[in-house]
Protein backbone atom coordinates (compact mmCIF):
# COMPACT_ATOMS: atom_id res chain seq x y z
CA UNK A 1 0.00 0.00 0.00
CA UNK A 2 1.22 3.50 -0.90
CA UNK A 3 0.97 6.09 1.86
CA UNK A 4 2.18 9.71 2.10
CA UNK A 5 3.42 11.67 5.11
CA UNK A 6 3.83 15.45 5.01
CA UNK A 7 7.50 16.34 5.69
CA UNK A 8 9.49 19.53 6.33
CA UNK A 9 12.09 19.05 3.55
CA UNK A 10 12.23 17.03 0.32
CA UNK A 11 14.33 14.25 1.85
CA UNK A 12 13.18 10.80 2.88
CA UNK A 13 14.64 11.24 6.38
CA UNK A 14 13.06 14.66 7.02
CA UNK A 15 10.78 15.07 10.04
CA UNK A 16 6.98 15.22 9.68
CA UNK A 17 5.43 18.59 8.75
CA UNK A 18 2.26 19.37 10.74
CA UNK A 19 0.76 21.29 7.78
CA UNK A 20 -0.89 19.71 4.75
CA UNK A 21 -1.39 22.24 1.93
CA UNK A 22 1.75 24.22 2.80
CA UNK A 23 3.90 21.25 3.81
CA UNK A 24 7.38 21.49 2.31
CA UNK A 25 7.21 18.03 0.76
CA UNK A 26 5.61 14.57 0.84
CA UNK A 27 7.32 11.30 1.65
CA UNK A 28 5.61 8.53 -0.32
CA UNK A 29 6.15 5.14 1.27
CA UNK A 30 5.40 1.70 -0.15
CA UNK A 31 4.50 -0.15 3.04
CA UNK A 32 5.01 -3.54 1.38
CA UNK A 33 8.55 -2.98 0.06
CA UNK A 34 9.55 -0.20 2.44
CA UNK A 35 10.64 1.96 -0.53
CA UNK A 36 10.51 5.72 0.06
CA UNK A 37 10.43 8.69 -2.30
CA UNK A 38 10.41 12.39 -1.39
CA UNK A 39 8.30 14.72 -3.60
CA UNK A 40 8.46 18.51 -3.20
CA UNK A 41 5.01 20.04 -2.67
CA UNK A 42 4.16 22.07 -5.80
CA UNK A 43 1.49 23.93 -3.79
CA UNK A 44 4.05 25.53 -1.47
CA UNK A 45 4.15 28.78 -3.47
CA UNK A 46 0.52 28.69 -4.66
CA UNK A 47 -1.26 32.03 -4.28
CA UNK A 48 -4.52 30.24 -3.52
CA UNK A 49 -5.90 26.74 -3.22
CA UNK A 50 -2.73 25.19 -1.75
CA UNK A 51 -4.74 22.41 -0.09
CA UNK A 52 -6.51 21.57 -3.35
CA UNK A 53 -3.23 21.43 -5.28
CA UNK A 54 -1.46 19.36 -2.63
CA UNK A 55 -4.38 16.91 -2.54
CA UNK A 56 -4.35 16.66 -6.34
CA UNK A 57 -0.62 15.88 -6.23
CA UNK A 58 -1.14 12.95 -3.86
CA UNK A 59 -4.08 11.62 -5.90
CA UNK A 60 -1.94 11.75 -9.05
CA UNK A 61 0.86 9.89 -7.23
CA UNK A 62 -1.57 7.05 -6.54
CA UNK A 63 -1.41 7.37 -2.77
CA UNK A 64 -4.09 5.49 -0.77
CA UNK A 65 -3.58 6.99 2.70
CA UNK A 66 -2.20 10.27 4.06
CA UNK A 67 -0.67 11.15 7.43
CA UNK A 68 -0.50 14.84 8.34
CA UNK A 69 -1.04 17.11 11.33
CA UNK A 70 -3.98 19.02 9.85
CA UNK A 71 -6.39 19.08 6.90
CA UNK A 72 -8.16 22.21 5.69
CA UNK A 73 -11.74 22.02 4.41
CA UNK A 74 -10.97 21.93 0.68
CA UNK A 75 -8.05 19.51 1.01
CA UNK A 76 -10.22 17.22 3.14
CA UNK A 77 -13.05 17.35 0.63
CA UNK A 78 -10.80 16.51 -2.33
CA UNK A 79 -8.91 13.69 -0.56
CA UNK A 80 -12.12 12.19 0.80
CA UNK A 81 -13.78 12.37 -2.64
CA UNK A 82 -10.85 10.40 -4.05
CA UNK A 83 -11.32 7.77 -1.34
CA UNK A 84 -7.97 8.28 0.44
CA UNK A 85 -7.68 7.36 4.13
CA UNK A 86 -6.79 10.47 6.16
CA UNK A 87 -4.85 10.03 9.40
CA UNK A 88 -3.67 12.50 12.02
CA UNK A 89 -0.04 12.66 13.09
CA UNK A 90 0.23 13.42 16.82
CA UNK A 91 2.11 16.73 17.28
CA UNK A 92 4.86 15.13 19.37
CA UNK A 93 5.68 12.37 16.85
CA UNK A 94 8.03 13.70 14.15
CA UNK A 95 9.92 10.55 13.09
CA UNK A 96 8.61 8.87 9.95
CA UNK A 97 9.43 5.35 11.23
CA UNK A 98 7.35 5.97 14.36
CA UNK A 99 4.44 7.29 12.30
CA UNK A 100 4.55 4.35 9.89
CA UNK A 101 4.62 1.93 12.80
CA UNK A 102 1.63 3.62 14.45
CA UNK A 103 -0.22 3.65 11.14
CA UNK A 104 0.36 -0.09 10.63
CA UNK A 105 -0.69 -0.95 14.15
CA UNK A 106 -3.90 1.07 13.77
CA UNK A 107 -2.93 3.58 16.45
CA UNK A 108 -3.43 6.75 14.37
CA UNK A 109 -6.76 8.60 14.61
CA UNK A 110 -8.64 9.27 11.39
CA UNK A 111 -9.44 12.85 10.36
CA UNK A 112 -13.17 12.42 9.84
CA UNK A 113 -13.60 16.14 9.08
CA UNK A 114 -11.37 19.11 8.32
CA UNK A 115 -9.28 20.07 11.34
CA UNK A 116 -9.51 23.80 10.77
CA UNK A 117 -11.14 26.52 8.67
CA UNK A 118 -9.63 27.62 5.39
CA UNK A 119 -6.84 30.16 5.02
CA UNK A 120 -8.19 31.52 1.74
CA UNK A 121 -7.53 35.16 1.07
CA UNK A 122 -7.29 37.50 -1.89
CA UNK B 1 -18.14 61.37 -25.67
CA UNK B 2 -14.76 62.61 -24.37
CA UNK B 3 -13.10 60.47 -21.73
CA UNK B 4 -12.76 62.03 -18.28
CA UNK B 5 -9.37 62.77 -16.80
CA UNK B 6 -8.81 59.94 -14.33
CA UNK B 7 -6.93 60.30 -11.06
CA UNK B 8 -6.40 57.37 -8.66
CA UNK B 9 -5.67 57.88 -4.97
CA UNK B 10 -3.63 54.95 -3.61
CA UNK B 11 -1.19 54.44 -0.75
CA UNK B 12 0.12 50.99 -0.11
CA UNK B 13 -0.26 51.23 3.65
CA UNK B 14 -3.82 51.21 4.97
CA UNK B 15 -5.19 54.05 7.05
CA UNK B 16 -3.01 56.81 5.54
CA UNK B 17 -5.98 58.87 4.32
CA UNK B 18 -6.87 57.65 0.81
CA UNK B 19 -10.59 58.03 1.32
CA UNK B 20 -10.15 61.34 3.18
CA UNK B 21 -8.19 62.78 0.25
CA UNK B 22 -10.11 61.20 -2.62
CA UNK B 23 -13.46 62.39 -1.26
CA UNK B 24 -12.03 65.86 -0.54
CA UNK B 25 -10.55 66.03 -4.06
CA UNK B 26 -13.92 65.06 -5.52
CA UNK B 27 -15.68 67.78 -3.49
CA UNK B 28 -13.20 70.42 -4.65
CA UNK B 29 -13.34 69.20 -8.25
CA UNK B 30 -17.15 69.24 -8.25
CA UNK B 31 -17.06 73.00 -7.62
CA UNK B 32 -15.54 73.50 -11.08
CA UNK B 33 -16.03 70.36 -13.17
CA UNK B 34 -18.51 67.56 -13.72
CA UNK B 35 -17.00 64.96 -11.37
CA UNK B 36 -17.43 61.32 -10.52
CA UNK B 37 -15.92 59.25 -7.74
CA UNK B 38 -15.44 55.48 -7.93
CA UNK B 39 -14.85 53.72 -4.62
CA UNK B 40 -12.58 50.89 -5.77
CA UNK B 41 -11.86 49.55 -2.27
CA UNK B 42 -14.19 46.62 -2.91
CA UNK B 43 -13.34 44.76 0.31
CA UNK B 44 -14.34 47.71 2.50
CA UNK B 45 -15.85 50.57 0.50
CA UNK B 46 -16.40 53.60 2.74
CA UNK B 47 -16.09 56.78 0.68
CA UNK B 48 -19.90 56.95 0.90
CA UNK B 49 -19.50 57.84 4.59
CA UNK B 50 -17.72 61.07 3.71
CA UNK B 51 -19.66 61.94 0.53
CA UNK B 52 -23.13 60.70 1.62
CA UNK B 53 -24.52 59.90 -1.85
CA UNK B 54 -28.10 58.79 -2.27
CA UNK B 55 -27.67 55.37 -3.85
CA UNK B 56 -30.43 54.75 -6.37
CA UNK B 57 -29.10 51.99 -8.60
CA UNK B 58 -27.72 48.56 -7.93
CA UNK B 59 -26.54 45.59 -9.94
CA UNK B 60 -24.97 42.25 -9.16
CA UNK B 61 -21.57 41.24 -10.54
CA UNK B 62 -20.95 37.63 -11.48
CA UNK B 63 -18.15 35.63 -13.05
CA UNK B 64 -18.35 32.54 -15.25
CA UNK B 65 -17.43 29.46 -13.20
CA UNK B 66 -16.96 25.99 -14.71
CA UNK B 67 -19.52 23.19 -14.53
CA UNK B 68 -18.58 19.64 -15.53
CA UNK B 69 -20.62 17.18 -17.56
CA UNK B 70 -19.52 13.98 -15.78
CA UNK B 71 -20.98 11.88 -18.61
CA UNK B 72 -18.38 13.33 -21.01
CA UNK B 73 -15.49 13.81 -18.56
CA UNK B 74 -12.66 11.28 -18.77
CA UNK B 75 -10.96 12.69 -15.62
CA UNK B 76 -7.81 13.43 -17.61
CA UNK B 77 -6.94 16.26 -15.23
CA UNK B 78 -6.06 18.93 -17.83
CA UNK B 79 -8.49 21.44 -16.29
CA UNK B 80 -6.90 21.18 -12.83
CA UNK B 81 -3.42 21.46 -14.37
CA UNK B 82 -4.20 24.66 -16.23
CA UNK B 83 -5.94 26.40 -13.31
CA UNK B 84 -3.54 28.96 -11.78
CA UNK B 85 -5.82 29.38 -8.78
CA UNK B 86 -6.26 25.68 -7.92
CA UNK B 87 -10.03 25.98 -8.18
CA UNK B 88 -10.39 22.46 -9.61
CA UNK B 89 -9.42 19.00 -8.41
CA UNK B 90 -9.82 15.87 -10.51
CA UNK B 91 -10.27 12.55 -8.73
CA UNK B 92 -10.65 9.25 -10.61
CA UNK B 93 -14.43 9.44 -10.25
CA UNK B 94 -15.33 13.11 -9.95
CA UNK B 95 -14.23 16.69 -10.67
CA UNK B 96 -14.53 19.12 -7.76
CA UNK B 97 -14.96 22.83 -8.49
CA UNK B 98 -14.30 25.47 -5.83
CA UNK B 99 -16.22 28.51 -7.07
CA UNK B 100 -14.74 30.76 -4.39
CA UNK B 101 -11.22 30.19 -5.76
CA UNK B 102 -12.25 30.66 -9.41
CA UNK B 103 -11.26 33.91 -11.15
CA UNK B 104 -13.50 33.21 -14.15
CA UNK B 105 -10.65 33.12 -16.69
CA UNK B 106 -12.18 30.27 -18.71
CA UNK B 107 -8.90 28.38 -19.27
CA UNK B 108 -10.35 25.08 -18.03
CA UNK B 109 -13.29 25.25 -20.43
CA UNK B 110 -10.96 26.14 -23.29
CA UNK B 111 -8.46 23.34 -22.64
CA UNK B 112 -10.93 20.48 -21.99
CA UNK B 113 -10.32 17.94 -24.79
CA UNK B 114 -13.77 16.36 -24.32
CA UNK B 115 -15.79 19.62 -24.32
CA UNK B 116 -17.11 18.40 -21.00
CA UNK B 117 -17.06 21.84 -19.37
CA UNK B 118 -19.45 24.74 -19.62
CA UNK B 119 -19.72 28.05 -17.78
CA UNK B 120 -22.33 29.13 -15.30
CA UNK B 121 -22.66 32.62 -13.81
CA UNK B 122 -21.87 32.89 -10.10
CA UNK B 123 -22.44 36.12 -8.15
CA UNK B 124 -19.35 37.55 -6.43
CA UNK B 125 -20.48 41.04 -5.41
CA UNK B 126 -22.47 44.21 -6.03
CA UNK B 127 -22.21 47.65 -7.56
CA UNK B 128 -24.13 50.67 -6.16
CA UNK B 129 -24.46 54.09 -7.72
CA UNK B 130 -26.10 57.44 -7.19
CA UNK B 131 -25.32 61.12 -6.83
CA UNK B 132 -24.42 63.38 -3.93
CA UNK B 133 -26.07 66.67 -2.92
CA UNK B 134 -22.78 68.28 -3.87
CA UNK B 135 -23.32 67.08 -7.45
CA UNK B 136 -20.82 64.22 -7.56
CA UNK B 137 -21.67 61.08 -9.53
CA UNK B 138 -20.79 58.21 -7.21
CA UNK B 139 -20.37 54.45 -7.56
CA UNK B 140 -18.84 51.75 -5.40
CA UNK B 141 -18.16 48.04 -5.72
CA UNK B 142 -18.41 45.53 -2.91
CA UNK B 143 -17.08 41.99 -2.88
CA UNK B 144 -19.24 39.32 -1.22
CA UNK B 145 -17.80 37.76 1.94
CA UNK B 146 -15.79 34.61 1.15
CA UNK B 147 -14.92 35.62 -2.42
CA UNK B 148 -11.27 35.76 -3.35
CA UNK B 149 -10.83 38.37 -6.10
CA UNK B 150 -12.18 41.89 -6.40
CA UNK B 151 -10.77 42.37 -9.89
CA UNK B 152 -13.95 41.36 -11.80
CA UNK B 153 -15.94 43.80 -9.61
CA UNK B 154 -13.51 46.59 -10.52
CA UNK B 155 -13.76 45.81 -14.22
CA UNK B 156 -17.56 45.97 -14.00
CA UNK B 157 -17.40 49.17 -11.92
CA UNK B 158 -15.18 50.90 -14.48
CA UNK B 159 -17.45 49.92 -17.38
CA UNK B 160 -20.74 50.85 -15.73
CA UNK B 161 -22.70 53.96 -16.69
CA UNK B 162 -25.64 54.23 -14.28
CA UNK B 163 -28.71 56.05 -15.57
CA UNK B 164 -28.59 58.57 -12.71
CA UNK B 165 -25.21 59.93 -13.79
CA UNK B 166 -24.49 63.02 -15.88
CA UNK B 167 -23.40 62.07 -19.36
CA UNK B 168 -19.84 63.33 -19.59
CA UNK B 169 -17.76 63.97 -16.49
CA UNK B 170 -14.53 65.98 -16.80
CA UNK B 171 -12.86 64.40 -13.74
CA UNK B 172 -12.97 60.84 -12.40
CA UNK B 173 -11.42 60.18 -8.98
CA UNK B 174 -10.76 56.58 -7.93
CA UNK B 175 -10.37 55.66 -4.27
CA UNK B 176 -8.01 52.65 -4.48
CA UNK B 177 -7.83 49.70 -2.09
CA UNK B 178 -4.88 49.55 0.33
CA UNK B 179 -1.95 47.25 -0.41
CA UNK B 180 -0.30 46.46 -3.72
CA UNK B 181 -2.49 43.58 -4.87
CA UNK B 182 -4.17 42.81 -8.19
CA UNK B 183 -7.11 45.04 -7.17
CA UNK B 184 -4.74 48.02 -6.78
CA UNK B 185 -3.21 47.33 -10.19
CA UNK B 186 -6.68 47.09 -11.73
CA UNK B 187 -7.64 50.44 -10.14
CA UNK B 188 -4.47 52.14 -11.42
CA UNK B 189 -4.32 50.47 -14.81
CA UNK B 190 -6.03 53.07 -17.02
CA UNK B 191 -5.75 56.31 -15.02
CA UNK B 192 -4.00 59.49 -16.17
CA UNK B 193 -2.27 60.24 -12.85
CA UNK B 194 -1.82 58.67 -9.42
CA UNK B 195 -1.76 60.43 -6.07
CA UNK B 196 -0.07 58.33 -3.39
CA UNK B 197 -1.02 59.22 0.16
CA UNK B 198 1.52 58.21 2.74
CA UNK B 199 2.68 58.96 6.25
CA UNK B 200 6.29 59.78 7.16
CA UNK B 201 7.01 56.50 8.97
CA UNK B 202 8.97 53.36 8.03
CA UNK B 203 5.62 51.62 7.49
CA UNK B 204 4.34 54.34 5.18
CA UNK B 205 7.60 54.35 3.22
CA UNK B 206 7.83 50.57 2.87
CA UNK B 207 4.37 50.29 1.33
CA UNK B 208 4.73 53.51 -0.69
CA UNK B 209 7.70 51.97 -2.51
CA UNK B 210 5.58 49.00 -3.57
CA UNK B 211 2.89 51.21 -5.11
CA UNK B 212 5.47 53.50 -6.73
CA UNK B 213 6.87 50.37 -8.41
CA UNK B 214 3.41 49.60 -9.82
CA UNK B 215 2.96 53.20 -11.04
CA UNK B 216 6.38 53.10 -12.74
CA UNK B 217 5.52 49.79 -14.40
CA UNK B 218 2.27 51.32 -15.69
CA UNK B 219 4.04 54.51 -16.77
CA UNK B 220 1.79 56.73 -14.63
CA UNK B 221 2.56 60.33 -13.68
CA UNK B 222 2.74 60.07 -9.90
CA UNK B 223 2.67 62.54 -7.01
CA UNK B 224 2.69 62.15 -3.24
CA UNK B 225 0.66 63.63 -0.38
CA UNK B 226 2.07 63.32 3.14
CA UNK B 227 -0.54 62.90 5.85
CA UNK B 228 0.27 63.25 9.57
CA UNK B 229 3.23 65.39 8.48
CA UNK B 230 5.69 66.02 11.30
CA UNK B 231 5.56 62.57 12.91
CA UNK B 232 8.08 59.81 12.19
CA UNK B 233 11.23 60.61 10.24
CA UNK B 234 12.49 62.23 7.03
CA UNK B 235 12.90 59.00 5.04
CA UNK B 236 9.74 59.51 2.94
CA UNK B 237 10.91 63.00 1.92
CA UNK B 238 14.37 61.73 1.06
CA UNK B 239 12.85 58.92 -1.00
CA UNK B 240 10.53 61.31 -2.88
CA UNK B 241 13.43 63.64 -3.66
CA UNK B 242 15.56 60.76 -4.87
CA UNK B 243 12.73 59.39 -7.04
CA UNK B 244 11.67 62.86 -8.31
CA UNK B 245 8.17 62.38 -6.89
CA UNK B 246 6.55 65.79 -6.27
CA UNK B 247 5.00 66.22 -2.82
CA UNK B 248 1.83 68.16 -3.62
CA UNK B 249 0.19 68.34 -0.18
CA UNK B 250 1.10 68.02 3.48
CA UNK B 251 -1.45 67.57 6.23
CA UNK B 252 -0.03 67.88 9.74
CA UNK B 253 -1.27 65.60 12.51
CA UNK B 254 -3.86 67.70 14.34
CA UNK B 255 -6.25 66.48 16.97
CA UNK B 256 -9.22 68.57 15.82
CA UNK B 257 -8.87 67.15 12.28
CA UNK B 258 -8.79 63.56 13.51
CA UNK B 259 -11.82 64.15 15.74
CA UNK B 260 -13.89 65.70 12.97
CA UNK B 261 -12.92 63.07 10.36
CA UNK B 262 -13.75 60.33 12.86
CA UNK B 263 -17.29 61.68 13.02
CA UNK B 264 -17.68 61.05 9.30
CA UNK B 265 -17.04 64.60 8.07
CA UNK B 266 -15.16 65.23 4.86
CA UNK B 267 -11.79 66.97 5.12
CA UNK B 268 -13.37 70.18 3.79
CA UNK B 269 -16.09 70.11 6.46
CA UNK B 270 -13.50 69.26 9.11
CA UNK B 271 -11.08 71.99 8.02
CA UNK B 272 -12.36 74.51 5.44
CA UNK B 273 -8.86 76.06 5.32
CA UNK B 274 -7.83 73.01 3.23
CA UNK B 275 -10.11 74.04 0.36
CA UNK B 276 -7.38 76.15 -1.27
CA UNK B 277 -4.51 73.64 -0.85
CA UNK B 278 -6.83 70.91 -2.17
CA UNK B 279 -7.73 73.01 -5.22
CA UNK B 280 -4.00 73.48 -5.86
CA UNK B 281 -3.48 69.72 -5.41
CA UNK B 282 -6.19 69.00 -7.99
CA UNK B 283 -4.68 71.53 -10.38
CA UNK B 284 -1.24 69.98 -9.85
CA UNK B 285 -2.57 66.52 -10.63
CA UNK B 286 -4.37 67.73 -13.77
CA UNK B 287 -1.16 69.41 -14.98
CA UNK B 288 0.83 66.26 -14.22
CA UNK B 289 -1.70 64.15 -16.16
CA UNK B 290 -1.76 66.49 -19.13
CA UNK B 291 1.98 67.17 -19.29
CA UNK B 292 3.59 65.80 -22.46
CA UNK B 293 5.41 62.55 -21.78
Amino acid sequence: MKIAITITAPQTDAPADPRFGRAAAFCVIDTDSGAREAHPNPALEAASGAGVRAAQTLIDLGVEAVISGAYGPKAHQVLAAAGLGLYLAPAEVKELDALIERFQSGALARAETATNGGHAHA
Amino acid sequence: MPEPLRIAVASGKGGTGKTTLSSALALVAAGRYATRLLDCDVEAPNAALALRPSLSEQRAVSIPVPRVDEARCTHCGRCAEVCRFNALAVTPRQVLVFDELCHGCGSCVWICPEQAMSESEARIGMLDAGTTETGIDFAQGSLDVGQSSGVPILRALKRWTPAAWRVSPRIEIRDAPPGASCAVVETLRDVDAALLVTEPTPFGLHDLKQVVAICRELGLPTAVAINRDGIGDAAVEDYCAEQALPILLRIPLERHLAESLAQGNSLIEAAPEYREPLARLLQGLIELAEAPR
